[in-house]
């Protein structure tokens, strides 16, 4: 079965076009990261959050009211997963250890509950922590790009590196826009899906580049925008395919994998449909502007690199 | 062509193997079960089990086994973590004075796999329930505690050479020593440098005196603050041992943290209670030669200090302390006999009971209080900026006449119930923290959700596989067959190296495996998408099965580096959940390498290898 026929379609002639969106969409990003923030989870922010399950579908209105009564600042009620349970976030309290904290949330909550409710789960991360994680995950971000970049750089010719460079970090930043825009928190799994993603939308460039390369040296005749446009015809099938299955598996999270790991499974489908996009409009694109050419790859003589060749 | 040497097919015959064995106990159910240990003093013996029995019988509760294990421990199994729950129950209130009890969760494996000591994978507290508490441990009490002790140490050794000084102060990291005349200082700087290498002394004079400054080298404050370190992690080990937790974990995170982990704990803050406090207690003389009123008043007298009961009434004790906690070896709770209160029984070392015996023998009549004094370490935000502040509660529990003189082992009483009683000699006990510990993250999950999200990880990870093993096989028709093959035996391998590395399992980690799924089926697209163009090509089936597993090779390799430098970093950095889906994207990476490399070829070779054929079914 063949779904896919790619034989010579043009994918470089909107390269502009391209770039255009891309920017746009990136100063979108940018604008919105200035105007709207992103809306930091409890591993960032420092604070407590409890949860509760409640034997029916729990009022948010009452639930507010009940703490409020409670004496506590309410800082945000919602429901997790089922109208049954209710997350509520709360800011730091002066002198007070999370222990008393939550245990007097229940006590408040119980107390108007109608039938009897459950505590399920209790986060408190100190600011000094909060602050530490988002340092640390800011670091992480930095240290896998750089990571990764060294072994692009050692690898592939220095314009194919900068233009893996360029996607990479446009598909970090389309992907943690998202997360701004639609004011959805961002939490520590989160980031760890946005490193993911930086090693999914590399691995996406890499087996175009792998084909570039391939090319150039195999095919002698036709100009640098026609063997480009060849290998991107030729892996289509492949990363079509690819993205494919990943995303079923991904979206199969999303919708079945529970609340608590919906962030996670977000960023990684919006990273895996940018990861795709940006491996051909972005990091290809890029390369073939900065003026890759034939004689960049070619004085290499030996053909197939295996694993014995690798740096 | 095409065609395996042995050695090949063997080996992943034989990764196979080993995979399925190691993989083979995640098929078995846990059961909800409890581990029962003894407390001190008492012993798990067979007798033991009987007990059990009739007590679980008694309140009603079925059960499923009761087997003794090695360690003087006994496990009892239950169907439901309802009966669980009961269980714990009746076990608690009726043998809790010789048992400790904990829940846990207990693979319910045949003999043989128990006996080749093969564990299923180790689940995170997000799956199973409990607690993660992270402590940060104050370095700089540490140290200012060392400084303390110098500083008495500097003057005793300065007395009994009869070097005559004016004072000995500490503050801000540094000891300072004045003196009248230069001579005493020089003799001062000698005896010091000699009595302690590990300090550094400076000195200088200004108008009024001549001075020495001590400080510590930055050898010796680092030493300081790693014996505060270790010393608070056995402290701690000893308070989570004291409290009867199945499989708790306790380490070191970093230069100052601790973290604790309690699966199937529920009750944070008792355990808070415990972890947090630095609790000891003080015997003082009470002061009976002045008036309370007056130290209310201001007018406290130097030999004396004002202290306060529970109820807020003053007492005036005198300065000298006659034992302090440090010098308890024992203690354990219990009743008084005459009066029926709670109270602790606490014994003394040599020393202590020297002193109590000498100090009660003269006061015989007159009044002893007993101080309690807890040390806790809160952080304020001041100004947007978390601050650290240490709070010190002292209180006045109880004041007795002396009757007799007090031998090495007594009793206290005034304490508000018997939990507390329970709690203060499990802290006295557990010895003393070397510094100041603050909670600074702590994330419990209920053992429902933790089921929830068993079920729910679960879930989705078969669906995710259903959907792609479907669109593989009818994709590449029997070449996405093998594909499908392979991916199981990479899910296999993942799941045996998780359970062979104990490695912790996360929902995050589930997620990492259910990622790998997708992208291990890349390296079988690579392949079979290159087999598709050299056919394309023209080239033999044999040729172009050869030529795709080669040329896709270098591609599979130099993709999948990157995502596994990413997987690096993420474990490098990451904390509890994050760890767990760096762990497992890591290992399916490999796997998934391996089993679409080596394992999907050496059954593709099996199949066609060396027979002629017309097309491939691709």
């Amino acid at each position: 079965m063949r779904l896919i026929k790619f034989q010579n379609v043009d994918f470089m002639r909107w390269r502009r076009q391209a770039i255009i969106l891309s920017t746009a969409v990136n100063l979108i990003a940018l604008l919105s990261f200035v105007v709207q923030g992103l809306d930091f989870g409890l591993d960032f922010t420092g604070g407590t959050v409890v949860e509760v399950g409640y034997q029916e579908p729990a009022d948010l209105g009452k639930v507010r009211a009940a703490l409020t009564r409670g004496g506590f600042d309410a800082g945000a009620v919602q429901y997790f997963g089922t109208s049954r349970d209710v997350m509520i976030r709360l800011p730091p309290v002066e002198n007070q250890t999370s222990a008393e904290l939550s245990q007097s949330v229940f006590r408040a909550l119980s107390q108007e509950a109608s039938g009897k409710i459950e505590l399920r789960r209790v986060e408190f991360v100190g600011p000094q922590v909060g602050r530490e994680l988002a340092e640390d995950g800011g670091l992480a971000v930095l240290y896998a790009l750089i990571g990764i970049l060294v072994y692009v750089w050692l690898r592939f010719e220095w314009r194919f590196s900068v233009g893996a460079i360029i996607a990479t970090v446009h598909d970090t930043i389309v992907t943690v826009a998202v997360f701004s825009l639609f004011r959805i928190e961002f939490d520590l799994t989160v980031l760890a899906a946005v490193l993911a993603v930086i090693g999914y939308s590399l691995n996406d460039t890499i087996v175009i580049f792998d084909r570039i390369r391939e090319n150039f040296r195999k095919v002698r005749k036709g100009s640098v925008l026609d063997i480009v446009n060849r290998s991107i015809n030729e892996t289509m099938s492949r990363t079509i395919i690819t993205s494919g299955t990943t995303l079923m598996v991904v979206a199969a999270l999303f919708l079945f994998g529970g609340p608590v790991i919906h962030g996670f499974s977000l960023a990684l489908i919006v990273g895996i449909v940018t990861g795709t996009y940006s491996s051909i409009y972005v990091a290809t694109a890029a390369a073939v502007m900065l003026g890759v050419t034939r004689a960049d790859l070619a004085p290499v003589k030996k053909e197939g690199e295996g694993l014995g060749s690798l740096p | 062509m095409n065609r395996y040497p042995l050695w090949k097919n063997l080996l992943v015959l034989g990764v196979l193997l080993v995979g399925i064995l190691y993989a083979l106990p995640n098929l078995f159910p846990q059961n909800p079960s409890i581990e029962v240990t003894a407390a001190r003093g008492a012993k798990v013996t067979a007798a033991t089990s009987g007990e059990v029995e009739d007590t679980l019988k008694k309140a009603d509760v079925k059960y499923k086994a009761v087997e003794r294990l090695a360690g003087d421990k006994l496990l009892v199994r239950f169907v439901t973590s309802g009966e669980q729950l009961r269980g714990q129950e009746a076990i608690e209130s009726s043998l809790s004075d010789h048992y400790n009890s904990a829940m846990t969760l207990a693979p319910d494996l045949p003999g043989f796999l128990r006996d080749l000591g093969i564990q299923p994978m180790f689940l995170g507290l997000d799956l199973r329930g409990g607690i993660y508490v992270l402590i940060d441990v104050d370095m700089e009490a540490a140290v200012d505690q060392a400084l303390e002790r110098y500083t008495g140490d500097i003057r005793t050794l300065l007395r009994s050479e009869k070097v005559r000084y004016l004072g000995v102060t500490s503050d801000r990291g540094r000891i300072r020593v004045r003196f009248r005349d230069a001579a005493q200082k020089d003799e001062a700087v000698e005896l010091i440098g000699k009595e302690f290498p590990e300090l550094v002394v400076d000195s200088g004079e200004d108008d009024k005196a001549f001075f020495v400054k001590v400080t510590m080298t930055p050898a010796e404050e680092a030493s300081v603050e790693k014996f505060a370190l270790q010393q608070n992690i056995t402290t701690l080990r000893n308070r989570v041992n004291a409290l009867g937790v199945a499989e708790p974990i306790i380490q070191q995170q970093g230069d100052r943290r601790i973290v604790v982990q309690l699966p199937g704990v529920q009750d944070p803050a008792r355990l808070k209670e415990i972890l947090g406090a630095t609790a000891t207690l003080e015997y003082r003389l009470v002061d009976t030669q002045h008036s309370v009123q007056d130290a209310v008043d201001g007018r406290v007298p130097p030999s004396s200090k004002l202290y306060y009961d529970r109820d807020g009434r003053p007492v005036l004790l005198l300065r000298r302390v006659i034992v302090t906690g440090d010098q308890i070896t024992d203690a354990s709770a219990g009743f008084d006999q005459r009066s029926g209160q709670p109270a602790v029984f606490v014994s003394l070392d040599s020393q202590g009971a020297r002193r109590m015996r000498n100090v009660t023998t003269e006061n015989v009549g007159k009044p002893m209080a007993v101080v309690f004094i807890e040390n806790r370490t809160v952080t304020r935000m001041v100004k947007g900026k978390p601050v650290k502040e240490r709070v010190r509660t002292e209180e006045v529990i109880s004041v007795a006449n002396i009757l007799e003189p007090f031998g090495r082992r007594f009793q206290t009483t005034g304490l508000d119930s018997s939990n507390e009683a329970h709690n203060l000699a499990l802290l006295l006990r557990a010895g003393a923290l070397a510094a100041p510990i603050e909670i600074v993250e702590e994330r419990t999950i209920g053992p429902s959700l933790g089921q929830a999200n068993i079920d729910q990880g679960f879930e989705s990870v078969v669906i995710g596989f259903l959907l792609v093993v479907v669109f593989m096989a009818v994709y590449y028709r029997v070449f996405g067959l093998v594909a499908d093959l392979v991916l199981l035996v990479n899910l296999v391998l993942i799941v045996a190296i998780l359970s062979l590395l104990q490695a912790t399992l996360t929902l995050p980690g589930i997620a990492g495996i259910v990622l790998t799924v997708g992208m291990a089926v890349d390296a079988n697209v690579l392949i079979y998408e290159r087999i598709r163009e050299e056919v394309r090509n023209g080239n033999t089936p044999q040729a172009s099965i050869h030529a795709g597993y080669d040329k896709a090779l270098s591609t599979i390799v130099d993709a999948n580096i990157t995502t596994l430098i990413a997987a690096v970093v993420l474990f490098s950095f990451g904390t509890g959940a994050v760890k767990g889906f760096a762990v497992t994207l890591f290992i399916g990476i490999l796997t998934s390498m391996f089993t679409a490399i080596m394992g999907s070829r050496a059954i593709v070779n099996l199949l066609y290898g060396g027979k002629r054929l017309q097309r491939l079914p691709i």
